[in-house]
């Protein structure tokens, strides 16, 4: 599950995305013709008594049992799940639907980045007419935030990536390197490692654009400032991002950084095989390490997110999806029904026990959950780690509405850092440049 | 008068129709689209001939469209030079298994594209392939093949593997129907091996040679396989602009500017067509 959603990630920059939108002006003349203003607690019970079908497209594989169960829970309700497609797939799919005006789902889930751009085109529902805004405090901070536009939420929260430091502990030990808490410790254990083995590196990285907002958001960057239609988009004098392109750099320059590119064979070969020591990565890892990496089973360990600040607590996420309803679905109550089910109510734990890392607060903070041991980590109870991440990721990060086409131009601009060709603050001012270019030819005020 | 004209419609008509729908059609939605614009924030709007302006002073547009004509100018000649001297070598009579040779050499062109950029992607992977293999064995560096610098130049040696066989077949075929009295004649002339390839052969080529050449120019303005199988192996060496169709296709499924994108690949469709047919005129002037 975790691997498709990450090569959805991995797909964006690869190119391979979003189709025209089919946000017709013409909607939002019409807007309001059948939509209610508000739904209550009384109207979903009628509706979910009364039965009726949902389509639902999701890939998550944990959604399955989730479906199965909703359906026995209320008899009436059938829900028709589809993998319409793994992220990018799935999300042309559902605009080609959209724009199209048939075979729209009622619930799709959208990973966190890519909602900004469904949400824009109004392509998805408010759920406050659903009363959602009570469940203020359910999700986590950094995934709440992550559904949101303004007030208004677009999406319940399914899972979440708070980062962590996923590090081989027999290489560390090997060669007597102390687990970094800082990123300049993390520096000079890049050093030291590849120093007493030219082989090793502390980590893989060719240019990658989610872990580059996602380190710079840690840093309390803010490069990316979205209200509405106006948008502005500032790495050049943004402290975090200049933060991270000092750091990174000096890796960099060293060639302290396996250039093998993420999720491929060889990637994992070296996660396998203790040639690629770390992770900084979202907590939706183990799973992957484990089948990916099985070699290394019982030499992996997770630590806290290393930090810009000595002594600091400051985490970011990286990756993770929602469940959203599409503005042209045909039962949209019992959509917000099953959207419920899954991410707050029962649903929220059958997924944990497939294996989801959770977005609500109160799961992550079950004993059951923290306290579970994990083989693959030598017993240890990795959980506890995530779920203290989770709770320290920094407020206030916004992706751009147009974070789909952004990301898929880091290998042109930012990437170029990597092998060399410029710095990676240079990179970071071309990605501005090339994102604010995007962006006033797609209609956005952009600064 | 009149049913005369109707059984011409059909014997025509299976033909125009299919025409019409897999060509004409496309074109012409292509062409419709080509002068609206979608944007994310005001939706559809007419703009005319405002996305032909903007490619033509897109620096993105050029820059593909200049290393692909870099890569007509370079790897073609190189290419269609060793299909022709296969060719000959086949065609000679000295060849000591010929038909192995000729089935050896056409090999290439039956592996698909992607299995053929995938398996020379490994080939010149410096930490994995057989570049980083000889680079260990050696304790030597070689020049990266994956990186910015010379990646067209690898791209360019997938292709001629690629296609040589292809090329070849199509001058060795050339070369076939050649009436054998002429050698013959040439022979009792006293003419050599060289004078005859030079009097003889090459001008039969003229026309197969033509044809090979109007199918690269069109195979190099159209390459998007190979650069984009290498894009993961070399995620910072290829752009989203490296080629036009490559760019055509980042416009319109990364960027959603399907208009914009309809507007290059017509752009680029045209210009194909101009330097197909400019080089076919030149190179049949005076022959036929």
């Amino acid at each position: 599950m975790s691997i498709t959603r990450r090569r959805a990630l991995l797909g964006a920059a690869m190119s391979i995305t979003l189709l025209a939108t089919g946000c017709s002006s013409s909607d939002e003349g019409t807007d309001g013709t059948a939509a209610p203003t508000s739904v209550s607690e009384a109207d979903i019970k009628a509706a979910l008594d009364a039965g009726g079908t949902i389509n639902v497209w999701a890939w998550d594989t944990t959604i399955t049992k989730v479906a199965a169960d909703f359906q026995t829970k209320y008899p009436k309700v059938k829900v028709n799940l589809t993998n319409a497609g793994t992220g990018n797939d799935q999300y042309t799919a559902l605009q080609n639907a959209i724009t199209a005006g048939t075979g729209v789902p009622d619930v799709a889930q959208i990973e966190y980045y890519a909602l900004p751009q469904f949400a824009l085109a109004k392509s998805v529902v408010d759920l406050n007419t659903y009363g959602a805004a009570a469940l203020n405090g359910t999700f986590t901070p950094g995934t709440w935030n992550a559904v949101h536009a303004g007030d208004k939420i677009y999406g319940f929260p399914i899972d979440s990536g708070p980062m962590a430091l996923f590090y081989n502990k027999e290489v560390f030990d090997k060669h007597q390197i102390a687990v970094p808490t800082t990123w300049e410790e993390y520096a000079a254990a890049a050093e030291k490692l590849h120093t007493a083995d030219p082989k090793a590196y502390i980590t893989s990285d060719s240019g990658d654009a989610g872990f580059t907002t996602s380190l710079i958001w840690q840093a309390g960057g803010k490069p990316y400032q979205v209200n509405g239609t106006d948008v502005t988009v500032n790495f050049a004098s943004d402290p975090g991002a200049q933060k991270f392109a000092a750091q990174w750099q000096k890796l960099i320059d060293k060639k302290l950084l396996s250039p093998v590119p993420g999720w491929t064979d060889e990637w994992y070969k070296g996660l396998g095989d203790g040639t690629i020591a770390t992770l900084v990565t979202g907590a939706w890892m183990p799973s992957n390490l484990e089948k990916g990496a099985a070699p290394a089973n019982g030499k992996w360990r997770v630590a806290p997110m290393p930090q810009w600040e000595a002594g600091g607590k400051a985490t970011a996420e990286n990756g993770g999806s929602s469940l959203a309803i599409p503005e042209k679905g045909a039962s949209k109550t019992l959509a917000y029904a099953f959207l419920k089910y899954a991410a707050v109510d029962e649903g929220a734990q059958t997924r944990i026990d497939d294996g989801a890392f959770p977005a609500t607060t109160k799961h992550l903070a079950a004993p059951e959950f923290q306290n579970k041991e994990f083989p693959y980590f030598g017993g240890q109870k990795v959980n506890e780690v995530l779920a203290a991440s989770a709770g320290q990721v920094v407020t206030g990060w916004s992706y751009l509405p147009f974070q789909v086409y952004a990301n898929s131009i880091y290998g042109d601009t930012v990437g170029k850092a990597y092998i060399g060709q410029g710095s990676l603050t240079d990179g970071l001012k071309a990605w501005q440049d090339a994102s604010v270019k995007y962006g006033t030819e797609q209609g956005f005020t952009v600064k | 008068m009149t049913r005369r004209s109707w059984i011409g419609w059909q014997f025509t008509g299976p033909f125009l129709a299919v025409f019409g729908l897999v060509f004409l059609a496309p074109i012409a939605y292509a062409a419709y689209l080509s002068v609206f614009r979608t944007r994310l924030v005001g939706g559809t709007s007419f703009v005319g001939f405002e996305n032909y302006t903007k490619v033509f002073g897109d620096p993105q547009f050029w820059e593909a469209l200049t290393r692909v004509s870099l890569f007509l100018l370079v790897q073609v000649p190189i290419m269609l030079g060793l299909a022709l001297l296969v060719a000959l070598a086949i065609d000679s009579g000295r060849l000591y298994g010929a038909g192995f040779f000729r089935v050896a050499i056409f090999l290439p062109y039956a592996v698909p594209a992607v299995v053929a950029a995938l398996m020379w992607g490994f080939l010149y992977g410096t930490r994995f392939g057989l570049v980083g293999n000889i680079n260990e064995l050696f304790g030597i560096t070689l020049p990266d093949p994956l990186s910015p610098d010379l990646i067209l130049a690898s791209i360019g040696n997938i292709v001629t593997w690629e296609f040589v066989g292809y090329n070849m077949l199509i001058l060795y075929s050339g070369l076939r129907v050649v009436d054998t009295a002429l050698y013959e004649a040439a022979a009792i002339d006293g003419a050599g091996q060289f004078r005859i390839i030079r009097a003889i052969k090459l001008p039969a080529l003229r026309g197969p040679l033509v044809v090979a050449t109007v199918f690269s120019i069109i195979g190099s303005f159209q390459l998007f396989n190979e650069p984009q199988i290498l894009d993961t192996l070399a995620p910072n060496s290829i752009t989203t602009y490296f080629t036009p169709n490559i760019y055509a296709y980042q416009l319109s499924f990364a960027g959603q500017q399907v208009n914009y994108s309809a507007t290059v690949a017509l752009v680029m469709g045209l210009a194909t067509m101009v330097v197909a047919y400019l080089f076919q005129g030149r190179a049949l002037k005076g022959a036929a």
